[in-house]
């Protein structure tokens, strides 16, 4: 089990977004310790991403905390989060449909000669090896990556987000557009990435997705946090009515889980 | 059924199953594509080729391909060419910019006003250093400008249709405003030379000279490009295709050298420099230079620094650009400030071309200079267009307009011709596009 005696890598407190006059989150606080994954749950519009976006510097709180190792920190645009080691999966992948894989994973942090020209056979020689790792199957190098499929544009993504030595990683809905052997590929990799000590948030509308991989739940619904639970404490069903019910397993009765299904 | 049980296992999964003579195309395509061709790129050289062709079949005289026909049309594409490049970054980001012509005549009005009024007061008539200052005003004011709008665009979020649009307006009025509407002219000797014409020329043997030096850089450019694969043992393109490509580069460049030193001074201007009954090439025109310069250094800018991987990025998927921490902002202001500096340089050459400023200068032009990036492969769409495409699409509706008025055609069929060539280019690029992402 993970420890979480020390200090935690990353926590959100008491974080608020509002859209208009929709409170998208409401003070939600939630935390993430080296080596573990958080598995984020809800329903359609319960605020996960909204959430996570705060994180990634996608979409800057309204109110509330971040701290990273403890500290607080500011975080108001995705580069500021990069610098503190945060790296975002986003649902959509956020790939440059145009440009080629290399391109895609160096995007924003392209390497360059000394003459401060493009590197792109350096940029092409460290994807290889990047997918090497990550899916050995890969080839396409020098194709925009419009052409590639589902699973090989999750594949850049993927590399895009580890090759810069993350500290903490956010995937929303990793496997949405994955079939049975990307999934488990994915899975694979997220065991792996926390064995070498990185923190995961695990985002997903379905428990299942997430129960196997994470160490501990954490559920929203309509914008509020209904709790955080360890995962060896809880059943699937349990989790599920927390999604549905907005119940804690305390609360929940044999009824209400009987009517989930 | 051998045959069909080949194609069958060359086929990838998904594809529909080839009609016979697919086969064929296939391996062409497969062919360029591991010579590492641009194959849309050699689309437009195959339709350049095909009009001027065209055109010196139906030229009375067959007048079209001859030195002196070729030369002007490359000093007559120079100032829409040199403008394109800019504006596929700009279409290139999912922008436009509208304003160009009219930026073109305030600018020109200006470079001319500081040249013909204010220069000879401050250091004198036909000082060497008048041309220098008025080409520097010229790229400052036009990078200003495009700043400016850009800054609009970008930071207030002004659609750049409506920005450019206004700019379309303002600036025109500003240019006719400076010097209410009357024309400013002649122009410095000098700064003349800038828009070619029978001084402004480099003559035969610099041309040569130039021709052999642009050889020597394909060639380079290919050595460097197989070191730099060597260094982590990527695939390289095949030998033949590498001395394929140097040959029919190098030979291109040679002879477009030599066809154009065939064209020689007018007997009677050889004759006032002294050397009467010989044969003067006149060689390769500044603009023409110029713009030939401006394609390479654009080209490099757009392919081999962040800042074009920027462009290209923020074209494919806004958003993922501005996630993956490009300054998207700044990167769209840079594209009009580059836009703005090319007008102002463009605007040089058409001056010193016309040797006046007038406030009507480059009426239409943005026009023009959309469509030879659009016809040269630029899309709308955003994140798809190169700078050589451009340079292509300008000379392509040049030598349109250069061959219908060899052949005595009115404006305003002219006018329809390039129209319809317009539309059709686009036309097919999104059917080949269509096909080939199936």
């Amino acid at each position: 089990m993970t420890d979480r005696s020390g200090r935690p890598l990353a926590e959100l407190r008491d974080i608020r977004v509002a859209f208009g006059g929709v409170h998208a989150v409401q003070d939600v606080t939630v935390d993430l310790y080296p080596g573990e994954v958080v598995g984020l749950v809800g329903g359609n519009g319960a605020g996960k991403t909204t959430l996570i976006r705060t994180l990634s510097g996608a979409h800057p709180a309204d109110s509330g905390q971040i701290l990273i190792d403890g500290e607080p920190v500011t975080i108001s645009h995705p580069r500021d989060a990069k610098a503190l080691g945060v790296e975002t999966i986003y649902q959509n992948l956020a790939l440059a449909d145009n440009i080629d894989a290399p391109g895609n994973v160096f995007l924003g942090r392209e390497l360059t000669t000394r003459f401060g020209n493009l590197d792109d056979s350096a940029m092409e020689d460290a994807t290889r090896k990047l997918m090497g790792r990550l899916n050995p199957k890969f080839q396409n190098f020098v194709v925009p990556v419009a052409s590639l499929s589902g699973g090989q544009r999750q594949s850049v993504a993927i590399a895009r987000a580890v090759h810069f030595n993350a500290r903490i990683l956010i995937m929303d809905e990793p496997t949405a557009a994955l079939g049975p052997a990307e999934t488990r590929q994915v899975g694979d990799l997220i065991k792996q990435l926390r064995e070498e000590g990185l923190g995961i948030f695990l985002i997903s509308h379905d428990i299942h997705d997430v129960y196997d991989l994470s160490d501990r739940i954490s559920v929203m619904l309509q914008g509020k946090l209904v709790g955080t639970v360890n995962k060896t404490d809880v059943t699937t069903d349990e989790v599920l009515a927390m999604i549905i019910l907005g119940k804690l397993p305390g609360e929940v009765t044999q009824k209400d889980l009987a009517e989930l299904h | 059924m051998a045959e069909t049980k080949v194609s069958a296992a060359e086929r990838e999964p998904e594809a529909q199953p080839a009609p016979p003579g697919e086969r064929g195309k296939r391996s062409l395509r497969e062919l360029f594509r591991s010579a590492e061709v641009d194959t849309r790129l050699l689309g437009m050289l195959a339709a350049l080729a095909i009009i001027w062709i065209l055109f010196q079949i139906i030229t009375p005289n067959h007048t079209f391909l001859t030195p002196r026909n070729m030369w002007n049309l490359s000093v007559q594409t120079a100032v829409v060419a040199i403008m394109a490049t800019g504006m596929v970054l700009i279409i290139v980001t999912r922008n436009i910019d509208l304003s160009v012509g009219a930026v073109m005549a305030a600018v020109g009005m200006a470079m001319a006003i500081v040249q013909h009024d204010w220069l000879p007061e401050w250091i004198g008539l036909d000082h060497p250093l008048t041309w220098v200052i008025t080409v520097a005003v010229g790229l400052v004011l036009g990078a200003a400008i495009g700043a400016f709008q850009g800054t609009i665009v970008a930071y207030v979020g002004v659609p750049s249709f409506i920005v450019t649009l206004g700019g379309f307006l303002v600036w025109r009025g500003v240019a006719w405003w400076m010097a209410s509407g009357q024309t400013i002219a002649p122009m410095d000797t000098l700064f003349r030379k800038l828009g070619g014409g029978s001084t402004g020329t480099v003559g035969g043997t610099w041309s040569w000279i130039l021709g052999i030096a642009a050889c020597a850089g394909i060639v380079m450019l290919q050595f460097s490009k197989r070191r730099q694969r060597n260094r982590y043992g990527f695939r390289q393109r095949p030998m033949w295709a590498e001395v394929t490509i140097a040959v029919i580069g190098c030979g291109a460049v040679l002879l477009l050298v030599g066809f154009l030193n065939r064209y020689y001074l007018p007997p009677a201007l050889a004759a006032q420099a002294g050397k009467a009954g010989q044969n003067i090439s006149l060689g390769l025109a500044y603009p023409v230079l110029i713009a030939i310069g401006v394609g390479i250094v654009m080209t490099f800018i757009a392919t081999r620094r962040r800042f074009g991987r920027s462009v290209y990025a923020i074209g494919g998927n806004p958003e993922a650009a501005e996630l993956a921490g490009i300054k998207t902002r700044r990167t769209i202001v840079r594209t009009f400030t580059l836009m703005g500096l090319l007008v102002g340089l463009a605007a040089a050459v058409q001056i010193a071309r016309l040797n006046a400023a007038v406030s009507s200068l480059g009426t239409g032009m943005e026009l023009n200079v959309i469509a030879a990036a659009v016809i040269g492969g630029t899309s709308f769409a955003g994140g798809v267009g190169t700078i050589v495409g451009a340079l292509l699409g300008a000379l392509i509706m040049q030598s349109l307009v250069s061959g219908m008025v060899l052949l005595g055609i009115e404006a305003p069929l002219q006018d329809i011709v390039v129209g319809i060539v317009l539309v059709l280019a686009v036309t097919l690029d999104t059917i080949f596009r269509r096909r080939a992402a199936r």
